[in-house]
């Protein structure tokens, strides 16, 4: 047989050989003009190309609490400035109450609790409202269900949205217990009172949620609500209602909250380990 | 051949309705790509060449880094720090302001829409 399977595999290794030999020469050569070998190396060395900045706020795992007494009804700052700064539509000017997108929003005991409701509860506790937003769990269902994995978990413990990634399935919508998520029915950008220029919008067709202000924390800035909270209860002479911190680090101030007074959590016998607790 | 003449003056008038696009433009230049280029930063965060060339390559590296990674900095090939982010850094004041003297002077001319700004707000972009 004048082309035995021995001859074909040594001409074909040498084939894969030749093929990779000249694409390396051309990456070395610099086939890009304007783009030298030093460049082009750099280039390839720095991929994936980003670094945090050192003044970014890190924590091994984020968590809010808050402190439902401190919290007035007539009070919407942390709303207004989540709103302001994701570029959030304003419900009242969309085409139907069902289009409303809410990341952080208000609601009654009864609604954010309904597992400990009864109808004997205390008149207070009725009267109190109910900051909702994403739990940020530690054991996220709707990071478990997304298909493409638009939504996933950070090492900081933030439950991540990536917006160019979601496809609008609203598995995690089904799968969130908590209602934490919106779906985009219409095109936001009409409903949008006052863009803020440094943060997108999204599109038609696509999930979105709290991100505990992932953007935020990377430039050294608390949550947006956060700090809407302290400086309305500076001016107001009030305690703060929304405390933010490392739940692992045993110093701060999410910690001290928690030894000292008694805070329970949504749903929590669902097992998502949600990590926003609330003091009543 | 049967019914020639009706068969002739189809074949031309259908022919003339698809080459309508070429006739139509014939004669006229197309404008030619323009980008208005900053007027004091003189350098982007790759070499001009690799930008014109692979800035798309670049926006998908830069928005999972952000994204994905969380990482909201990056060094250019220059050692210069830069913000990652297509908003507030690419079409800030100093480099890119304009979308529409911009990238839409390439990418009208190429035919190509990205989606980019179906999110991204372009600034001073009319409500």
């Amino acid at each position: 047989m004048a082309f035995d399977r021995r001859k074909f595999l040594k001409v074909s290794g040498l084939s894969v050989l030749g093929v990779w030999a000249k694409s390396a020469a051309d990456a070395l050569a610099g086939e890009k003009p304007g783009f030298g070998i030093t460049e082009k190396l750099l280039h390839l060395f720095r991929k994936p190309v980003g670094f945090a900045s050192a003044d970014a706020l890190t924590a091994k795992k984020w968590a809010m609490v808050i402190k439902v007494r401190n919290c007035p009804t007539d009070c919407h700052a942390c709303i207004d400035a989540c709103d302001y700064v994701h570029n959030i539509p304003d419900a009242e000017k969309m085409p139907s109450p069902r289009h409303e997108i809410k990341w952080i929003w208000q609601d009654e005991y009864k609604h954010a609790f309904p597992d400990q409701q009864h109808e004997y509860v205390e008149e207070r506790l009725k009267k109190l409202p109910f900051l909702l937003l994403c739990n940020h769990c530690d054991n996220p269902p709707c990071v478990r269900v997304c298909p493409t994995k638009a939504t996933f978990k950070r090492e900081d413990g933030i439950v991540m949205m990536d917006q160019h990634r979601c496809i609008g399935c609203r598995f995690c919508m089904a799968a969130c217990p908590y209602g934490s998520r919106s779906f985009n029915w219409v095109d936001p950008r009409p409903y949008i009172e006052k863009q803020y220029p440094e943060y997108p919008i999204r599109v038609r067709g696509v999930v979105e949620k709290c991100t505990f202000c992932a953007e935020r924390l990377a430039i050294g800035k608390i949550p947006a609500c956060v700090e809407a909270c302290q400086n309305e209860a500076k001016k107001h002479g009030r305690e703060p209602a929304l405390v933010f911190g490392d739940l692992e680090d045993p110093e701060s101030e999410v910690r001290k909250l928690l030894r000292s007074h008694y805070a329970i959590r949504r749903k929590p016998e669902l097992g998502t380990g949600p990590q926003i607790y609330y003091i009543v | 051949m049967y019914d020639g003449g009706k068969i002739i003056t189809g074949l031309i008038i259908g022919i003339g309705l698809i080459a309508f696009p070429i006739w139509l433009n014939a004669g006229k230049a197309v404008k030619k790509a323009d980008p208005k280029l900053p007027a004091k930063e003189k350098q982007c965060v790759e070499p001009t060449q690799y930008m014109l060339t692979n800035h798309m390559e670049v926006l998908d590296l830069w928005r999972d880094s952000v994204v994905r990674l969380g990482d909201r900095y990056f060094i250019s090939f220059d050692g210069k720090k830069y913000r990652v982010s297509l908003q507030n850094t690419c079409m800030s004041a100093e480099c890119h302001p304009k979308k529409k003297e911009f990238c839409d002077e390439c990418h009208d001319y190429m035919g190509i829409e990205p989606y980019c700004w179906d999110c991204h707000i372009e600034k001073g972009e009319k409500k």
